[in-house]
């Protein structure tokens, strides 16, 4: 796989061709552009860009202002800053009235590398799943997030989208077949299947190559939204497989594992191992070494399977 | 010897050691290939006049030592900062400055309090520090500690609400054992403070909350002093002191055409060049 860009850099380069289109898009950031990416659209449109300081919580509650009086909103930051500064106004202005507000969260997860915990998204899709009514969707790759980008513009509703900070591996090399709430099928397979999203689908397939020279036929789903969680693709590898491994570049707790364990334990429970930050903040470091030292692999992924056998 | 030139010989003495700090700030950021030196030189004056003036008292040897007074970093990407002032005040040896933001280095992106001793609180998500400055001093005042609790914010980290309701709630308080330190250089993230939000008039705003306000200049080591100890003197209530500083101060020409330069480790040629001013 060839690396491609970040999933922050298009998804901002997606955001300026959206502001393209629909006059009604605007955008709020709070004194982080040149990092979440918003500044393509920021320089094409100034006059619909609000950076608004570094204050996340007044960002999201004017978010819910702009989108109550028909504006279609798009709010960004890090990660960890959007979600967890400003989640008292994403409960009560955004999500409660159900308004047209999509958040982004970029520098989500481990890979941010030497700027260190403080820094690091790790907790957000389970904040944001908690929040009634919003879709929650972590692409993989460059080509998956302008797809994305799309997808979350087309519905009214609000939602979370996650973007890391590295260049990323190009998953989908020949485009990308998109669609909110429906799992990817990356690779069939019949003994085991190996379920991720943003950073660990990569991984994922170099997982499935690896467990393929040991005689294992693994499928591979890239399961991009984990709200709402494409059941039936959950359903159809416990049938089928019987064995399931999540991976994510995420806290353990409320986050795409705990999802597919509930479709699935509420389905066809089969035996499940999860790859994830588990209970622990990370620390500073090259992205690599942290992505080896907290264990969220190919040859951890590698290792889930096996032991499921 | 008069007290004038002995406050000479001082000064003399603190200027050699902002100095040092200052070569450290640039020595550990550009071998860590990334961080915030320009964040942290602007503030080197400060920590300066608090680790090695007398104003703080701290115990190397004893970081856990209940009646110390405290140095909280809110704005924590200034991290270089503390660490050169913490190496230089005895905490670790200068030589793991070098380990920043290293696998396994305690000297993280961030001050992280559970791992390195002298940080007294984790942060790195902009405006929390005052607020923590408040349960610290309020501690103090129940355990009958004369402890003093000096907070540093940015200018831009300011925008955070947190900061304001922490102003009203330790005015409430009458928290004369708090001082905070805004270190004014005038930019933020994505440019300078008055474009992206404009705070001025500082001072007076917090004056008008109910505070001692001072305004100075953040590099001249002798004001600093002064407005630290007008700060201690001040009965009843909080102070705040606005330091006028420049972003990458003294060596922000050598950066070339962006005077905010943030969160840019300085290049081995540009750290060359200011490790020759830094002399
Ligand atoms: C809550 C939060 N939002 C955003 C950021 C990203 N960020 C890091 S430094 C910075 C600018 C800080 O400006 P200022 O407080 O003026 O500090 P300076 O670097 O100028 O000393 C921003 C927005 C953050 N660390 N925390
Ligand atoms: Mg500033």
């Amino acid at each position: 796989m060839k690396l491609g860009k970040s999933v922050r850099e298009a998804f901002g380069l997606a955001l300026a061709q959206l502001g393209e289109a629909d006059p009604n898009i605007v955008v709020v950031d709070g004194d982080v552009h040149n990092s979440t990416r918003t500044d393509y659209f920021a320089k094409k449109f100034p006059e619909r860009f609000f950076n608004v300081g570094i204050a996340e919580s007044n960002m999201v509650g004017i978010a819910g202002g702009l989108a109550s009086s028909g504006k279609r909103v798009w709010a960004a930051s890090f990660a960890a800053f959007i979600m967890c500064n400003a989640y008292d106004q994403l409960r009560m202005s955004v999500a409660f009235p159900g308004l047209d507000v999509k958040v982004v969260g970029t520098h989500a997860g481990i890979s941010i590398g030497e700027d260190g915990p403080s820094q690091m998204g790790i907790e957000d899709v389970s904040l944001a799943c908690s929040l009634p009514g919003f879709t929650v969707v972590v692409p993989a790759d460059e080509p998956s997030t302008y797809k994305a980008v799309q997808a979350l513009a087309s519905i009214r509703t609000p939602a979370y989208l996650r973007a890391g900070r590295p260049n990323v591996p190009v998953v989908y090399e020949n485009g990308c077949d998109f669609h909110l709430g429906k799992a990817i099928m990356l690779r069939p397979g019949k003994d085991v299947t190996l379920i991720a999203n943003g950073l660990l689908v990569a991984a994922a397939l170099e997982a499935a190559d690896q467990l393929k020279g040991k005689g294992i036929d693994a499928r591979v789903l890239d399961m991009h939204t984990v709200k709402p969680l494409d059941d039936a693709a959950v359903l159809a590898a416990a049938r089928e497989n019987g064995r399931i491994v999540v991976a994510e570049e995420h806290l353990l707790h409320g986050g795409l594992g705990s999802a597919v364990a509930l479709s699935a334990g509420r389905q066809h429970p089969v035996p499940m191992r999860f790859v994830a930050l588990v209970d622990t903040f990370a620390e500073s470091g090259k992205p690599e070494e942290l992505l080896a030292k907290y264990g969220l692999t190919a040859k951890e992924i590698v290792k889930a399977a096996l032991s499921l056998n | 010897m008069t007290t004038a030139t002995r406050a000479d010989l001082n000064v003399k003495e603190l200027e050699s050691r902002a100095k040092s700090i200052r070569r450290s700030i640039v020595e550990s950021t550009t071998a860590a290939g990334s961080g915030h030196p320009t964040s942290s030189l602007s503030g080197v004056e400060i920590a300066t006049a608090l680790y090695f003036a007398g104003v703080l008292r701290y115990d190397p040897k004893k970081p856990r030592w209940p009646e110390r007074d405290r140095f909280i970093l809110s704005k924590g990407h200034g991290a270089p900062l503390l660490y050169a002032a913490l190496a230089e005040a005895g905490y670790f040896p200068k030589s793991d400055l070098l380990t920043l933001r290293k696998l396994g280095s305690p000297l993280e992106g961030h001050p992280n309090m559970r791992r390195l001793p002298g940080v007294e609180a984790s942060t790195g998500s902009l405006g929390q520090g005052l607020s923590i400055g408040i349960g610290v001093a309020l501690a103090a005042r129940l355990d009958n500690l004369d402890a003093r609790v000096y907070v540093m914010t940015g200018d831009g980290e300011i925008d955070q609400g947190q900061v304001w309701e922490a102003v009203m709630a330790a005015h409430k308080f009458k928290l004369d054992n708090l001082t905070l330190i805004v270190d004014q250089n005038g930019y933020q993230q994505t440019g300078a403070t008055a474009e992206v939000l404009d705070l001025k008039p500082l001072a007076p705003k917090f004056e008008a909350f109910g505070w001692c306000a001072q305004e100075i200049n953040g590099h001249e080591l002798s004001d600093v002093l002064a407005a630290l100890e007008k700060a201690r003197n001040t009965k009843g209530r909080p102070s705040a002191i606005v330091a006028r500083t420049i972003k990458g101060y003294p060596i922000q020409e050598i950066l070339g055409s962006d005077p905010n330069h943030h969160g840019k480790p300085l290049t081995k040629e540009e750290a060359a060049k200011a490790l020759a001013i830094l002399r």
